[in-house]
């Protein structure tokens, strides 16, 4: 079990619809820093050609 | 009183070959030979780096003759999963697992082996030829795969009450399990009406019940294949949902339906919480990210998704305190279940953004938004389809899910040995610890028996009709101390 898993907060109120505790602020927070970075790595890693890899992508059903 | 859910996934690939003319099928059975070839060429050392092998030299050769190859390709691993061809598809189930985190653990070793398994294929192939899997259930133009959950059930609880009671939580639980979509698959729905949507899987599904799984799609699917004891068992094949690229989506998902199933058993459903047209309904929650959309409820009420999810886990919360956690597998599972579970309801119903590191078509919507207003593209667009396909790809320097800052609950090292090694929770022990100490031995490993050459005599078949008969505490001791095939099945028949 992580350590990570321990950190999230604890709400005891299940109709804690109003509380925003600080941990899961901060972590908000944190996410949407960090988006700035990921949308520069996501224009690296995109396939190139966006378009051919959308339309060349078919699969047969399966189940 | 519940029976404990022994559970299990079974996770169906999308798979495209670049640079290279080919089938689905070759491609997946190059895929999963490529793993098994290794495998038998350097024992299972999967981490071992052999940089001067050249692989084109081996027998393994590019050679289109599917009929052929998908026969074949039907391998029990020995973490007790199975890796094999299905349709067009490389799928891999699972070893059944008696609980949710386990349930995320061999999932995520499935991932791996796949992702080996890409790595080897590769080497095979001409040269700026690649096989590229996505763990995703859609190709965004109609046509389908899925990804399937399988859940130990009580066979004297009658179906009509299973049905009866797991469709609310099917149709609702979505709004945490959905992996997110550009656009609706629905004939004669246009992206400018559902431009994103919760699911990749609810545009597939036309009937509340019934035993297809391939057209009109069903619910609750009543195929009665219980691979057990069927006078005790039902294993409850559900076909619902999608594939998580998030590990707690995935806990969630098997951990809540779960609880739900041994709720139902236990007789301690919440009243009234059917709906009115679970049909339509899946495609109405699917199609409102917003998460505002009500549905009608059997009794006239109209409720949010969320609104019955809180219903479904106020029921849980006085079930577990009334029964434990014992059908789940105890208490460190349990409670953490139903902690995820209001935490996860908490953050949708308040700010969606909150559960961005659990939710996958919430982190998924985040990466489309902001690349969208970064470039200025429509909704739809090719590139906004790309990042949701590319969410999915389990190649590494592609994954943008990987790249989405999702919360693990796994750590590398138990993935890595969960590659090899079987849970000791269940019959998979037995299963895989067989393969990988007797394998020569092993003429055939079904999840339901096996059958051994011991070398003199008839085949013996060792039938294993208990899920939780063969566990690691059962059987550890007799395989460890056994140094043939022949001596553990003399010792588990005395």
């Amino acid at each position: 079990m992580s350590e990570s898993m321990h950190e999230q907060r604890r709400s005891s109120s299940q109709d804690a619809t109003t509380e925003v505790e600080p941990s899961e602020s901060t972590r908000a927070e944190e996410l949407r820093d960090e988006l700035d970075d990921l949308l520069d790595e996501i224009d690296e890693v995109l396939e190139t050609n966006a378009e051919e890899f959308v339309r060349s992508y078919v699969q047969k059903g399966g189940e | 009183m519940a029976i404990v859910k022994v559970c299990g996934l079974e996770t169906e690939y999308g798979i495209v070959v670049r640079g290279v003319d080919s089938n689905p099928v070759t491609a997946s059975s190059l895929l999963i030979n490529s793993y098994l070839a290794d495998l038998s060429s350097v024992g299972f050392d999967v981490e071992s780096e052999r940089p001067g092998a050249d692989a084109r030299g081996r027998e393994l050769s590019w050679e289109p003759d599917p009929d052929v190859d998908s026969l074949l390709v039907n391998a029990m691993l020995t973490n007790g999963a199975r890796y094999y061809v299905d349709h067009a598809h490389p799928e891999m189930s699972i070893p059944e697992v008696a609980d949710a985190r386990e349930a995320v653990v061999w999932d995520a070793a499935g991932d791996a082996i796949v992702r080996r398994s890409m790595e080897l294929a590769n080497r095979v192939l001409p040269d700026g030829a690649e096989v590229v899997i996505h763990r995703n259930n859609s190709d965004g133009k109609g046509n389908s795969y899925g990804c399937h959950e399988n859940y130990l059930v009580d066979r004297a609880v009658p179906f009509g009450l299973v049905v009866r009671g797991i469709t609310p939580h099917f149709v609702t639980r979505q709004i945490f399990t959905g992996a997110g979509k550009v656009g609706s698959e629905r004939p004669g729905r246009t992206t400018e009406e559902v431009g994103y949507q919760i699911t990749q899987r609810a545009d597939f599904f036309e009937e509340p019940v019934g035993l297809e799984t391939t057209v009109k799609r069903p619910i609750v699917n009543t195929r009665d294949e219980p691979h057990c004891d069927p006078e005790r068992y039902r294993r409850l094949h559900v076909i619902v949902g999608d594939a998580n690229m998030s590990e707690m989506a995935t806990f969630l998902k098997v951990a809540t339906t779960a609880i739900v199933l041994a709720m139902i058993e236990d007789g301690a459903m919440p009243a009234n919480i059917e709906l009115a047209d679970p049909v339509a309904d899946i495609r109405r929650i699917s199609h409102d990210p917003s998460l505002r959309a009500t549905v009608e409820m059997a009794d006239g009420r109209r409720m949010r998704a969320i609104d019955v999810q809180w219903e479904l886990l106020a029921a849980a919360t006085t079930w577990a305190q009334r029964h434990g956690f014992d059908a789940v597998a105890g208490e460190e599972v349990g409670a953490l279940a139903l902690r995820e579970w209001e935490q996860v309801l908490t953050g949708l119903d308040t700010d969606p953004e909150r559960v961005a590191d659990v939710v996958d078509w919430v982190a998924k919507r985040r990466l489309i938004e902001a690349y969208a207003a970064r470039h200025d593209l429509r909704p739809g667009s090719a590139r906004l389809r790309a990042i949701d396909m590319q969410y999915h790809d389990l190649r590494p320097q592609r994954c943008l899910a990987a790249r989405a800052g999702l919360r693990r609950i796994t750590t590398d090292d138990e993935v890595r040995a969960a590659m090899t090694d079987p849970p000791g929770s269940t019959r998979a022990y037995f299963r895989g610890r067989c393969l990988s100490k007797f394998g020569d031995a092993v003429v055939a490993a079904n999840w339901d028996s096996m059958v051994f050459d011991v070398g003199s005599g008839p085949l013996r078949r060792v039938p294993m009709n208990e899920p939780l008969r063969g566990t690691e505490s059962m059987v550890g001791n007799v395989i460890d101390s056994s140094s043939s095939a022949g001596e553990l099945l003399r010792r588990i028949a005395g």
